[in-house]
């Protein structure tokens, strides 16, 4: 082999050899990489018991419930569904259908009691006038 | 081709060459970043959802996806300068770095400006945000390592090493919105052929995205020019560059 060779074999050995602990580190931390927790999730008991974490979902429409500032609202991922209770300042793109995560802990009674309530956009852009042609043409279906 | 690459790697043609391509990014950049400026902060429409406030994308995510090309560059560079030993692919590899880290600076605090009026936070731990984190460190360790080391071609060496072990990053901070609930949204392209952004709003994004590019091109190029005239101020062609013919 010649010099540059050995080289290049050096060098491909080390990105095939980080390339690999990436792999298994993301394997052996894959749990603690997710955000948040889906109610489904919650209910299946795969969230920490007693202990704070986060819950994310849509918020049901209709369920929003607002007395000054405590709120309660039904958090869905479209299968199972979770009560949230919240007292403080919502952030704007909080409303019906939006989704959300909300850090807090789980009362004996299966409530999410909420210290803080983040709004979760997604990937979809557009004007306000195709938001609402789509919205038209889907409640006509 | 193969002729024209191995010519590039004598200092002298490197930077005569750089020195012609350096107004073919220029002005390309120009063009194009008033045309985007202008077309997405003025002609756009607002978002359904975030109203004028999603208008920041436009400097967002062109710099974060620069973080990264960015990065590639730079790693590809400082391999290419281990393997085949060409002084000038270290330099392109040298002067990438804090471009990159800049573009990453801007990318994390248009990001901070955004999500604290639509999130409700400037800042949370998720996979993207932490992993696009993690890219600003190792930029300014890969500048450390190379500003630690008298020797040019030892820093080189070392900064090179670092800069392909980081690269296991690029996938990270690309998937992680994928493989991971984040805070942060997915990606526009998910599906490639139909980008979850209307025309109106992405025609001014992807032309902020090449204004970008082109401005990339030419940082690099006016300072790979002088990282060159500096490394070889003992040979007769710089000082005749620099005396005046």
């Amino acid at each position: 082999m010649t010099k540059r060779q050995n080289r290049m074999t050096l060098v491909a050995l080390l990105v095939f050899g980080v390339s690999l602990a990436g792999y298994f580190g993301i394997k052996a931390f894959n749990e603690n990489l997710l955000y948040f927790f889906t109610p489904t999730d919650v209910l299946e008991g795969k969230a920490p018991k007693g202990k704070s974490f986060r819950i994310g979902g849509l918020v049901q429409p209709g369920s929003i419930i607002r007395d000054d500032l405590l709120v309660f609202f039904t958090l869905t991922d479209n299968k199972k569904t979770i009560e949230i209770h919240f007292e403080g300042i919502l952030p704007d793109l909080f409303r019906e259908g939006q989704g959300i995560v909300a850090t807090g802990s789980l009362s004996d009674e299966n409530v999410f009691l909420a210290t803080e309530v983040l709004a979760k956009h997604d990937e979809n852009y557009m004007p306000p006038e195709v938001a609402e042609a789509l919205q038209n043409s889907s409640t006509k279906e | 081709m193969w002729k024209w690459i191995q010519k590039l790697a004598s200092p002298k043609v490197f930077y005569e060459t750089t020195n012609k391509l350096i107004p073919w990014f220029f002005w390309p950049f120009i063009v194009l970043i008033i045309i985007g400026l202008y077309w997405g902060l003025v002609l756009a429409p607002a978002d359904y959802q975030q109203g004028e406030s999603f208008r920041i994308i436009y400097i967002h995510v062109p710099s974060a996806w620069m973080s990264m090309f960015v990065y590639f560059i730079m790693a590809m560079a400082g391999g290419i300068g281990l393997i085949w030993q060409i002084k000038m692919a270290e330099v392109v590899a040298k002067v990438s770095a804090p471009i990159g880290a800049t573009f990453t600076l801007i990318a994390l605090s248009t990001g901070a400006i955004w999500g604290k009026p639509m999130w409700g936070t400037w800042w949370v731990w998720d996979a993207r945000l932490t992993s696009e984190l993690i890219l600003l460190f190792l930029y300014l360790a890969y500048i450390s390592l190379n500003n630690a080391f008298d020797n040019p071609k030892t820093a080189a060496k070392a900064s090179s090493i670092l800069a392909i072990v980081g690269l296991v990053n690029l996938p990270i901070i690309h998937y992680s919105v994928k493989w991971w609930n984040t805070l942060h949204q997915g990606s526009i392209f998910n599906d490639i052929s139909n980008p979850s952004m209307h025309p109106d709003m992405l025609w001014p994004l992807l032309i902020m995205v090449f204004a970008f590019q082109f401005l990339y091109g030419v940082l690099a190029l006016v300072n790979a020019r002088d990282e060159v005239l500096v490394r070889e101020q003992n040979s007769r062609w710089v000082r005749t560059v620099v005396m005046g013919e």
